[in-house]
Parts: structure tokens; sequence; C-alpha cells
């Protein structure tokens, strides 16, 4: 009874950090703060990956190889985001989400 | 209850209140630079949640990866468009966000009910424990070996776009433009004078 409350503990800790996240994503206006609600999401993702692997496959650990391509895949995320939001901010000369509407129909 | 479940309760409410409390301060706050610090201590956070379910390797990578290189290239973004502008007012704002507040909570009502209601099948198994860097090991070089390649395939183009991307397309000609300003006779005695002697 003491494991299983402790799974349902981190799975939702991980969903307050998820819909955390998502409302930084959809309300942020500046670029790389959504960005960082991006890391969050992914965290709380990696957080679920760890927390089933601890209670439900603790003798093969495949959640942990999960969240290590979790963090590989985020890493690069970050790098080529980044590297975006700096070419929009030349040309654009700013970090307004609200005025990348150059794609909008 | 004895005193080692103790701690750990007692540690994982801690790390989860300074989890939440630093996410909350990333979405909310105003200075950008106040929310990249405490997105550091967002993940730190989760790296001691992470000691708390028996994977030590993984929170080494954690605090790595996430403090020691996303977090620093985040400051960096930070650093290089620092720009303080005060964003143009948005019509009904307020409206969005209030949107966007109720369907995040009705997300994790939704989550937290199907996590609450599901019957999980715990497992019973000896937990790996130290032994798991075996393990990851063992699984990155057999049953994941193709995510493991492509995974390094992955990072080698990524790290190869964002240094296209980031790079200045094209130097700035105003130091041309001075050095023409400054010496206006030179280049046309040079070109008189090498197209003479070329033939």
């Amino acid at each position: 009874m003491q494991l299983l409350m402790q799974l349902q503990y981190f799975l939702l800790l991980a969903a307050a950090l998820f819909c955390i996240g998502i409302y930084g994503l959809v309300t942020s206006r500046n670029a790389i703060r959504v960005l960082m609600s991006i890391e969050l999401l992914l965290n709380a993702v990696n957080l679920n990956l760890m927390a089933f692997s601890n209670f439900l496959d603790p003798a093969e650990v495949r959640g942990q190889v999960f969240t290590v391509f979790v963090i590989t895949i985020a890493a690069a995320e970050a790098a080529v985001g980044l590297a975006i939001v700096l070419s929009i901010y030349r040309n654009r000369d700013t970090v307004d989400m609200e005025q990348f509407n150059l794609l909008k129909w | 209850m004895n005193i080692a479940d103790g701690v750990q309760v007692v540690s994982f409410a801690v790390l989860a209140l300074m989890m939440l409390g630093a996410a909350l301060g990333v979405v909310l706050l105003n200075n950008i630079v106040y929310s990249a610090f405490l997105l550091g201590l967002v993940f730190i956070s989760i790296s001691g949640l992470y000691i708390l379910l028996n994977a030590g390797f993984v929170a080494a990578a954690q605090v790595l990866i996430y403090v020691g290189a996303v977090n620093v290239l985040i400051l960096f973004g930070i650093m290089l468009v620092n720009k303080r502008q005060p964003f143009a007012p948005v019509r009904s704002a307020w409206l969005s966000k209030v949107a966007t507040a109720v369907v995040c909570l009705g997300i994790f009502a939704l989550l937290g009910t199907m996590v609450l209601a599901t019957p999980w099948q715990l497992s019973t198994e000896a937990i790996a424990g130290d032994g798991a860097l075996v393990k990851i090991g063992l699984h990155f070089f057999s049953d994941f070996l193709l995510p493991f390649e492509l995974a390094s395939v992955l990072l080698l183009m990524a790290l190869i776009g964002a240094i296209v991307l980031a790079r200045r397309e094209y130097l700035p000609d105003e130091l041309e433009e001075e050095t023409v300003l400054t010496l206006p006779e030179r280049p046309r005695e040079l070109t008189s004078s090498g197209s003479r002697s070329n033939p």
C-alpha cells in the first residue's frame, strides 16, 4: 500500500508539472520562456518514465533508458530552438511571440 | 512506518514543493533571468526525485546535461537577445490567460483521475538499484542499439543545424566601406597597375 501511494504521488506531481508547462507554453510572450516551458514538459514526461521504471519494471530498467534518450533529444531541441530564436531575433528585432506571424495565413 | 520511509516521505514532500514553486516561478515571474535560474532549481529538484526513485545514474545525467548544458545555453540565449522591451498589449489578454488556466486545470483533473483510478500492477521484483547502470549499458548495446546510434546521428545533425542557423549569414559591410572611404585612390591604382602588369 505504501508503494502504491508513492507511485501515484509521483504521477500526480508529474501531471502538475506538465500542466504548469502547458500554461507557460500557451501564455508566454517571450520566445525563450516558451523554450523553458518546453523543458518543463519534457521533465514532467521524464518523471513519469522514471516512476514507471521504478515501480512497474524495477529489474529491467527500461524507463531509465527512455529517460536518457529523452534527455539527449531535449538537449538537441534546446540547441536548435535557441538558434531559431536567435535568427528570428536578428530578422524581426523582437522576441515577442505575438509578432512572429510571418507564416500566418 | 520506520525511519527510512519517514525520511523518504519528508524529502519527497520537500522536493515536490520546491519543484512546483520553482516551476510556477519559471512561468509567472516577469524577469526572465530569474525564470532561468528557477528553471535550474526545477532541474535539481527533479534530480533529487530521481535519487528517491533509485536511479543515481540518471540523476547525475540530469544534473550534468540539464543544469550544466541546457540551462547555461538558455542563459546564453537570454543574454544574447536581452532586449528590455515592453510588449505591446494584446486585446483581451486576461481572457486567454483565464481560458488557458481553466484548460490546464481540466487536464490536471483528467490526469489525476486517470492516475487514481487505474489499478497499477506493481512489480515485486528486486529493485536494480546501483546495478541499473550496468543494465542501462546492456540495453544500449543490445535491444536499444538502433535508437542509440540514431540518437548520435541526430545529435550531430542538431549541432550542425544549430551552428548553421545561429551563424551570421553576412558580415556587416561597414568595415569595407570605411576602408574605401579613407583610401579612395588606392584600389584604382592597384587594379590599373595589376591589369597593366598582367599581360
